[in-house]
């Protein structure tokens, strides 16, 4: 009885602990896309615009809830809430230091992958939902688009699965001790790359971001969305961006480990770091690429992605076999 | 044309048959103004299309059989109100055609100075807003459009210290220009000319590099040299479909003939050929700029005396036809004077009226995104669609 209730305590407290994460990233990403486009960024709310996400979060509360009539009122309403579920789910199994961590499952990486492509659920769910042409047709979208790009992702994640030899997280940064995946010759850098792009696309982000398409579709499939329940959508999708930077940074950047990782302390700040380092190339590449269309984006998965990662994967196989076995 | 192919339907060989009617405006973020354009879908692909224009329209040729030659300038300049210079440009041309006034050289230099400063800033809006239209406010089209709009407003601080005013001027008076520049303006405009060109190689840079950008504008939105001259597009678009025709050089007005420039005809027809025509336009407008600056004349600004009462212009019973380059094509103005102070009728010829016409034929068969790509590339104006 004692266990279960530490646990509910660890689950509440990474669950808030993701929710302001998602928060002040959305200031992060805010403030570095000011940079680059040689603005300054939020500057209002509190010093350097530090309480922004606080006065959004606020304002998104506060605002009213509107259900369009002609909306399956059920599906409606629940989508945002099975959009939400997997974003935060995923955050379960990724350990943030050795030992700390909510559940480092021994099939970790696959859990991951699996519980993250659920949001396809709750996307649909919302597209259909509120019955708006708009909406409906990114639904669509994002179909097509997450199961072109589920298979690249997973093949590029299983290329540093293959190399340690286990789908648990933390041995998978067990087995960076040495070197992280990323610096391995070829393999690790196409890997890492194959990865990231994947990345881009599992999670809508520009170039690949036709589902929500502002200048075509509006808002996609969250265009009748308002108040909360847009913030619930806002809050899963920026979760699952962030798990992805937090797989990335496990996958490639060897996790926690760094100089002076012994400290638990440290190692989660070294990981943090690199986890954000991840986020910001993501957001560095959204604010600088054009969107690509949605034949081209289903060319580009079938065609270049999922052969290569593919082929990397079976590569990283053949190394490893000769190499005599995974691990460090 | 025959009617049959004005408004272009293809048909696909789709499995069912249900077709999705969208609209895409008159509220729509790349609607650019207000346009709205019935899309039929099959899937992603567009079957159809019916452009429905007019929410824009304010009269404006029974505007300026209502106010005099003095008035209207100002009110032609909210045609088209991203670049005013031209619009106002165009209906004080064909005043002084029908009234036969003189207009002194360097009233003539200065039209084109600020002529070509606003064609680069026009341009600067179009490339801004074309990559806002493919690349979403929220990733890098964002980006872009912000560049653009910083050297955008660097041109509208040139025409705010000559003017007083940043968007509709009223610079042009009929016989000249109604300001001089003020001292020290020349030596500015060279400095901001100059940090715009370098500007230009940055956004080439990162836009003709990016293989993003480039599959989502060649070949998109092919318009033949045929479809072009029946359809009647001007300006980058007719130029981007291999017609060598620029009223600046074929028919100069304003002393267009003593400069120096090139005109940029690209063979292609797709978007991208016309993103690269204005490029090299921006590029045309800055030498332009720099040889007016360096050989402008002393003397009056204006053959006529300033304006001291709205009816001080009496234009001699007559009619006559003037057109400028503006930076969306061709603008025209017809007068028919009746020896008042206000023209007895005017009609105005919308270098975006025009070319808004070739969506429909070339929009059919394209994807949804590209409908957003294809508008953006036609650069139309809606106050000068709708008038």
């Amino acid at each position: 009885m004692e266990h279960l209730a530490l646990d509910a305590l660890a689950a509440f407290i990474l669950l808030n602990a993701v929710i302001g994460m998602v928060t002040y990233v959305t200031l992060l990403e805010r403030k570095f896309a000011a940079r680059m486009q040689s603005r300054i960024g939020p500057y209002r709310v509190g010093p350097h615009g530090l309480l922004q996400p606080i006065a959004d979060a606020l304002k998104l509360m506060m605002k009213e809830d509107i259900v369009p009539r002609a909306a399956d009122r059920w599906v409606y309403n629940l989508a945002p809430i099975v959009f939400l579920i997997p974003c935060v789910l995923i955050f379960a199994t990724i350990p943030f230091a050795p030992r700390l961590g909510l559940a480092d499952l021994n099939i970790g990486v696959l859990f991951f992958l699996a519980v993250s492509s659920l949001e396809i659920v709750g996307l649909f769910m919302g597209g259909w939902g509120s019955n708006n042409k708009y909406a409906l047709l990114s639904a669509m979208r994002a179909v097509n688009q997450i199961i072109s790009y589920d298979l690249p992702f997973v093949f590029a994640a299983l290329i540093p699965v293959v190399l340690a030899g286990s789908l648990q997280m933390s041995a998978i940064v067990a087995a960076q001790q040495g070197l992280w995946f990323v610096a391995y010759p070829v393999i690790g850098q196409l890997g890492f790359v194959a990865f990231l792009v994947a990345t881009l696309a599992a999670e809508n982000r520009v170039p690949f971001d036709i589902l929500e398409a502002e200048s075509e579709l509006v808002a996609g499939f969250r265009v009748e969305y308002s108040g909360m329940k847009f913030a619930i959508i806002q809050l899963g999708e920026y979760a699952h961006m962030i798990a992805s930077s937090f797989l990335g940074a496990l996958l490639f950047l060897g996790g926690w480990l760094g100089p002076g990782s012994d400290i638990p302390a440290i190692g989660v700040l070294w990981f943090l770091l690199k986890a954000m380092l991840v986020f910001l190339v993501v957001t560095w590449v959204r604010w600088s690429f054009v969107r690509i269309r949605v034949d081209q984006i289903l060319a580009v998965s079938w065609k270049l992605l999922l052969p290569a990662t593919l082929g990397l994967l079976l590569v990283t196989a053949f190394w490893v076999a000769l190499r005599g076995g995974a691990g460090a | 044309m025959a009617d049959s192919e004005s408004r272009k339907v293809i048909e696909l060989g789709y499995g069912g048959n249900e077709r999705l009617v969208m609209n895409m405006g008159p509220q729509h973020p790349s609607a650019h103004g207000v346009f709205r354009a019935i899309l039929t879908l099959e899937g992603e692909t567009v079957v159809a299309v019916d452009a429905v224009i007019g929410y824009l329209h304010r009269c404006h040729e029974k505007l300026g059989e209502m106010l005099t030659y003095v008035q209207y300038p100002t009110i032609a300049s909210k045609t088209d109100y991203v670049a005013a210079m031209t619009a106002e440009l165009a209906y004080v041309t064909a005043v002084e055609k029908v009234a036969s006034f003189e207009v002194p050289k360097r009233a003539q230099y200065l039209r084109v100075i600020v002529a070509e400063l606003q064609r680069i800033a026009s341009h600067c809006l179009w490339l801004g807003t074309w990559c806002l239209d493919m690349g979403g406010a929220l990733g890098g089209g964002a980006t872009v459009f912000l560049y653009c709009i910083r050297e955008r407003e660097l041109i509208l601080d040139l025409f705010e210290s000559l003017t007083g005013a940043r968007l509709l001027y009223g610079f042009h008076q009929v016989g000249g220009t109604r300001y001089d520049i003020p001292p020290g303006w020349a030596q500015t405009c060279r400095e901001t000319i100059a940090l715009i060109e370098q500007r230009l190689d940055e956004y080439e840079a990162m836009l003709e590099d990016n293989a993003f950008f480039l599959v989502r504008t060649q070949g998109v939105g092919v318009i033949s040299a045929t479809l072009a001259q029946e359809v009647g597009v001007s300006g980058p678009l007719a130029r981007g479909s291999g017609i060598d025709f620029d009223l600046r050089r074929a028919e100069p007005y304003s002393s267009y003939q003593d400069f120096d420039f090139k005109v940029p005809v690209e063979t292609a027809g797709d978007c991208y050929a016309r993103y690269r025509v204005r490029m090299v336009e921006f590029r045309e407008s800055i030498k332009i700029v720099r040889q007016a600056l360096d050989g402008l004349p002393e003397g009056p600004i204006s053959s006529r005396p300033g304006v001291k009462s709205v009816g001080q212009v009496r234009v001699p019973k007559g009619e006559g036809y003037a057109r400028v380059e503006g930076a969306r094509g061709e603008i025209g103005f017809y007068i028919v004077a009746d020896g008042g102070p206000k023209p007895y009728r005017m009609k105005v010829r919308g270098a975006s009226f025009s070319n808004l016409a070739i969506l429909p034929h070339i929009i059919p068969g394209c994807k949804v995104a590209d409908v957003v790509a294809i508008m953006g590339s036609v650069d139309p104006v809606f106050g000068e669609v709708d008038r």
